[in-house]
């Protein structure tokens, strides 16, 4: 049980709360205060869109405990609209239908559970943009 | 600035060792070591080990060892570097005894895997990784590897089959290493059906995890011919970092950190790549093999995957790789493997490599990655008498 754990990252989770640089305008996610670019304090938070596309992707059949019960799953780097990558799996969509440079937006989705008394981890996942919608 | 060399090796085999615990492998590579030494005369232990605390339930590594070793009341420590961790252990060796403050060292690194099985490895595997950012979605290092692979595979038009080369030459290699745990060779079509672990990393393309543990004793170059009969220079010694989740690098296809440690590394030795005979490098999986080609000066980016094409990594190319085997024949026993290269390294120019051996083999690069390169630790061997091309650069070291 990581109550807090969870608990502290509930803006990122759930709605993407990353920073701005404000020396050299950066976006970062996820946030860490200090700019992965110019180094200099970037405590200024930036909430993004959650659009975004594929970058890379991978199917895992081999999952660690607590993931195998999703097995075969996808696991994607998204190129977010406003610049970072950021590690989430894709929903809704077939492995074999997985395509690099397809559009995605953000999704809130379980992640996993602590066991099947514990808590239930929820977060972003990303699923394709429906063209026709 | 005071040169360290290496006066003891030794090794266990890499595999299930279900009949021995992690201290007794941790002793068995010691005792070869110090036998190969002889000496006894230790001051300071470094052990290398990324997962006791997750997989055996045992921390304080340090003092257990040194202990059970018969040392007790000895400096000793644990240095944690994911799978780099044993490399790690011994650049602090280096650092220690180029400090003036330590004579002699030991590195030992051991990695007890098998006492778990399956999810639980990859449970604790898992940990390597950025838990609130990466683990979470359930990534894992053959994930990350695959994220790598697609990436790579996707820029330059490959695919799979263009990186079936490194898998087969280490298996090739390892068939005549007593210690590695695959000691058959690999045919390309067996390559080439291999089950999906992280698609499109197959089993083929990782190295399998397995126990092992091996040791190596260092000390001042002047005082290594009286403890050796052939001791061997660490001519260089980096460790870098990069970004530890792979979504924060700007290039996924750029290992920063091995570039970094390496170019480091060689300056202090005073060569370039193309003075290098052979590089044990970190070949977890296929595409980490490429890309430290790549990032090592070997080849250009993009190009790492054509050395394996053109059969420049065998023993008689232009740069072997893997020689004994490497992590994915030899094995991947997680914070062991950095010292195990060392070891291979050291019988290399020892010439003592038997049919492993690289013709004429004077100075070899060993490097050792931490998950997906957020760690990278170079270190250039030669020969205790060996000249560099150009002047060492020790400002830095």
């Amino acid at each position: 049980m990581e109550v807090s754990r969870h608990w502290r990252l509930r803006t990122q989770r759930y709605s993407l709360v990353g920073e701005i640089c404000p020396n050299c305008g950066v976006k970062l996610f996820p946030p860490r205060d200090v700019c992965l670019e110019c180094e200099a304090p970037a405590k200024e938070l930036f909430t993004f869109t959650g659009l975004g596309e594929v970058y890379s992707y991978t199917t895992i059949y081999d999952a660690p405990a607590g993931f195998e019960r999703y097995v075969p799953y996808t696991v994607a780097l998204v190129k977010l609209a406003e610049g970072p990558l950021v590690t989430a799996q894709l929903t809704d969509v077939a492995a074999e239908d997985v395509q690099m440079g397809m559009p995605v937006e953000m999704v809130t989705r379980k992640l996993t559970e602590d066991g099947p008394e514990g808590m239930i981890v929820y977060g972003y996942k990303f699923r394709p943009i429906s063209l026709t919608a | 600035m005071t040169n360290v060399s290496i006066i003891g090796i030794g090794q266990t085999e890499v595999r299930e060792h279900w009949d021995t615990s992690l201290r007794h492998l941790a002793w068995y590579a010691i005792e070869a070591a110090l036998d190969d030494a002889i000496t006894t005369d230790i001051d300071a232990i470094y052990v290398g080990n990324m997962l006791a605390g997750s997989l055996s339930r045992q921390d304080h590594l340090g003092a257990l060892i040194a202990d059970f070793a018969g040392m007790r009341g000895r400096e000793a420590i644990t240095v944690e570097a994911a799978d780099a961790s044993g490399a790690a252990a011994l650049r602090q060796a280096v650092l220690a005894i180029q400090s003036g403050l330590v004579q002699t060292a030991l590195v030992v690194g051991v990695e007890k895997m098998t006492d778990q099985t399956g999810s639980a490895i990859g449970h604790a595997l898992a940990t390597t990784l950025d838990q609130d950012y990466e683990a979470v979605q359930g990534a894992t290092p053959a994930a990350l590897a695959a994220l790598m692979m697609r990436r790579y595979l996707h820029t330059y038009g490959l695919q799979l089959a263009d990186f079936a080369g490194f898998s087969i030459n280490a298996h090739r290699n390892a068939a005549h290493n007593p210690y590695a745990l695959f000691r058959h060779p690999l045919p390309p079509e067996r390559f080439a059906a291999g089950t999906l672990v992280a698609a499109p990393v197959t089993l083929f393309d990782q190295a399998p995890l397995a126990d092992g543990a091996a040791a190596v004793i260092v000390t001042h170059s002047e005082r290594a011919m009286d403890m050796s009969p052939h001791p061997v220079r660490i001519a260089g010694s980096a460790l870098a970092t990069d970004t530890l989740a792979l979504h924060d690098r700007r290039d996924i296809l750029w290992l920063a950190a091995a570039a970094e440690s390496a170019q480091k590394a060689m300056r202090h030795a005073g060569i370039t790549p193309a003075g290098i005979h052979l590089f044990e490098l970190h070949d977890a999986y296929t595409i980490l093999a490429a890309l430290s080609l790549e990032a090592c000066g070997f080849a250009p980016p993009g190009q790492g995957w054509q050395l394996a094409r053109d059969g420049q990594i065998g023993l008689d190319g232009r740069i072997p790789i893997s020689t004994f085997g490497g992590l994915k024949a030899r094995g991947h026993a997680g914070g062991a493997t950095g010292v195990y290269q060392i070891v291979e390294l050291a019988r290399q120019l020892r010439g003592e490599a038997g049919e492993c051996q690289v013709p004429g083999a004077r100075v070899g690069l060993a490097q050792s990655l931490g998950g997906s390169g957020g760690t990278a630790v170079t270190h250039v061997l030669t020969i205790d008498n060996f000249q560099p091309p150009f002047s060492a650069q020790a400002d830095r070291f």
